[in-house]
């Protein structure tokens, strides 16, 4: 039958994967806003959100998995940065497209997602584009959906488990009473949780190898992308006050003796 | 003018509208404005519950097999193009209301701000509140651009009040040609089983990390929520780890809880943790390490292994 022949092709073909990733500042710091801009802090050195670690991992093993191909990345952030698309690199990806431009200072979700997929246009496109679900900095959480309307694809969002057969996407998807198992052909976007896969830690090999890797990088405007930053922004912050802090209340070593204080507590709370 | 039209995407699960969605409802319905709720799927089974919470019009996309973020965006920019156009959509911050609104907001060139608690209407000018840092700041945002205003909200931002409302219409809308970006088909349905009283809705929750060493010492936390009547739940790294399912863990990209009681066993206190459940009444935690941050927002704060003080918690309660 010509369909088995067309899936057979199918399957030899290359895959070719394009993983969006965020560097952030180091979750282990405490986060700061920067006072004249209202914008989270980003001038040190950032590092890859370990978020955006599983689906590098998962983009590694199907174009693996398919024979052939490539993972490349797409990134936005400040100052050159490109620590975090080393780590990246160093796991196994083959190359990036880096859009750093100050002009992009204080660009909402909208404006990130289409500066995104114009990076990921001028890669050429991809079979399948894999974002994580969030970021842990600024976890708006609507920048990969907002991404595949930008690009007019289809998408499966909180992908718990993944694969590719015969050029079609199956992919088990979180729902908020279990998940459903949802087909979709290539090209499509996928958003992915953590724990989707296990991220290999990159090799010193990785490592060296990924120093030479190309970077390429550009500004919104070699991209296209017009009315960024704040002055493209459907927002603007109007106070940042400090919430009311909760009060720690007593601390004991446990002594073996310590459950009996749970018990009492919960007894002055009448709820056993 | 000001805010006079506003849609409410009801997010429904286990075939009733989340309480998070009749929060919203309740919120949207005291800004005075004119409230239209859309739901994916079949409004005849929900418009006794969104009635009695205000709503008077429910918009039901019958999506298929399709993904309902994409099909429900698509017939509400349908329903813009055709004159509908709101003030302001409120979303939960569900999965599907996740996928709404993005879709939605590039269809028709808006911004969305999510994760908020809070919202503001003054005039024309709305403006929503979002805790950042673990929720030791809250930063206030205002919507610039021209409306529809697009907004998410964390769960128990706000409190659900039922009117005694009657059911409401029911106006079912069809998903209109979603092109390629509708190539994404559901081709099976799984409900996880739960017993036992809903993580958001349980008086007293138990929750288990890293510190519990092993995933078969989860069973401690089981067998302690049994006996208090209580939800158990989880930090995002045991269930990265895949000891327990998604649907256990409590924190910024689970489930919030605001409970009575809520115990942590073994859990540090991440601030994507802390976010899901430091508005919870009273905070008992076990942790070894007494640097650990959850001892800062606890109530009743044990540095002790929780594999000696589990056990005899559990021991001492049974003989009750």
């Amino acid at each position: 039958m010509g369909c088995a022949k067309w899936v057979l092709v199918r399957k030899n073909r290359d895959m070719n994967v394009i993983v969006c990733v965020k560097q952030i500042p180091d979750p282990a710091n405490p986060g700061a806003l920067d006072a004249s801009s209202n914008t989270l802090k980003r001038e040190g050195k950032l590092i890859l959100d370990e978020s955006d670690s599983y689906g590098v991992e998962m983009a590694l093993q199907l174009v693996a998995t398919a024979g052939g191909g490539e993972v490349n990345l797409v990134s936005m952030a400040p100052n050159s940065e490109t620590s975090g698309l080393r780590t990246a690199l160093a796991m196994g990806a083959a190359k990036a497209v880096l859009v750093s431009d100050p002009a992009l200072l204080g660009s909402d979700a909208l404006t990130t997602a289409k500066i995104l997929a114009a990076a990921v246009t001028r890669l050429g496109g991809a079979d399948l584009i894999i974002a994580a679900t969030e970021s842990s900095d600024g976890y708006t959480g609507t920048v990969p959906e907002q991404m595949a309307e930008v690009l007019g694809l289809p998408s499966v969002t909180f992908a718990k488990k993944v694969s590719v057969e015969g050029g079609i996407l199956k992919v088990d998807r979180q729902t908020e009473d279990g998940y459903d198992e949802v087909t979709c052909p290539l090209p499509a976007l996928i958003s992915v949780t953590a724990g989707v896969v296990e991220p290999r830690y990159p090799s010193f090999k990785g490592i060296m190898a990924a120093k030479a890797k190309p970077v390429d990088e550009v500004t919104a405007a070699d991209l296209g992308v017009t009315l960024v930053g704040w002055a493209g922004a459907g927002q603007k912050v109007s106070s940042v006050t400090q919430a009311e802090a909760r009060a720690a209340g007593e601390v004991i070593e446990d002594d073996g003796e310590a459950f009996a204080k749970i018990v009492t507590f919960l007894e002055g709370l009448k709820v056993i | 003018m000001g805010i006079n039209n506003i849609w409410v995407f009801a997010q429904v699960a286990n075939g009733a509208p989340t309480s998070g969605s009749l929060e919203l409802l309740t919120k949207a319905r005291s800004m005075g404005a004119t409230v239209s709720v859309w739901v994916a799927g079949d409004g005849a089974a929900v418009a006794g519950a969104l009635g009695e919470f205000g709503a008077s019009k429910v918009f039901a996309v019958s999506y298929g097999s399709n993904l309902a973020g994409v099909a429900v965006a698509s017939a509400m920019k349908a329903s813009i193009d055709g004159g509908q156009a709101p003030d302001l959509v409120m979303f939960p911050q569900s999965y599907e209301g996740r996928d709404v609104m993005a879709r939605l907001s590039v269809k028709v060139g808006r911004t969305v701000l999510t994760n908020n608690v809070e919202i503001v209407a003054d005039g024309e000018s709305v403006t929503v509140t979002t805790p950042i840092f673990g929720g030791n700041t809250l930063v206030a945002t205002t919507f610039t651009g021209g409306t529809p205003y697009l907004a998410a909200f964390r769960p128990k931002s706000f409190v659900p009040e039922s009117v005694a409302g009657p059911a409401a219409e029911v106006v079912v809308v069809n998903v209109p040609d979603l092109g390629a970006t509708g190539a994404a088909q559901v081709t099976a349905v799984h409900v996880e089983e739960t017993t036992g009283p809903k993580l958001d809705e349980a008086n007293i929750v138990v929750s288990g990390g890293r510190g519990l060493g092993e995933s078969a010492k989860y069973e401690m936390i089981e067998s302690l929520a049994k006996l208090l009547k209580a939800a158990p739940g989880a930090s995002r790294a045991i269930v990265d780890a895949g000891w327990v399912p998604y649907s256990y863990q409590v924190g910024q990209t689970g489930k919030v809880v605001k409970p009575s009681v809520y115990i942590a066993c073994g859990i540090s206190g991440a601030t994507q943790h802390m976010v899901g459940m430091k508005g919870s009444k009273n905070i008992i935690a076990i942790n070894k390490d007494k640097e650990a941050p959850i001892f800062g927002i606890a109530d009743l704060g044990i540095v002790g292994d929780l594999h000696k003080v589990l056990p005899k918690l559990i021991e001492a309660l049974q003989g009750r």
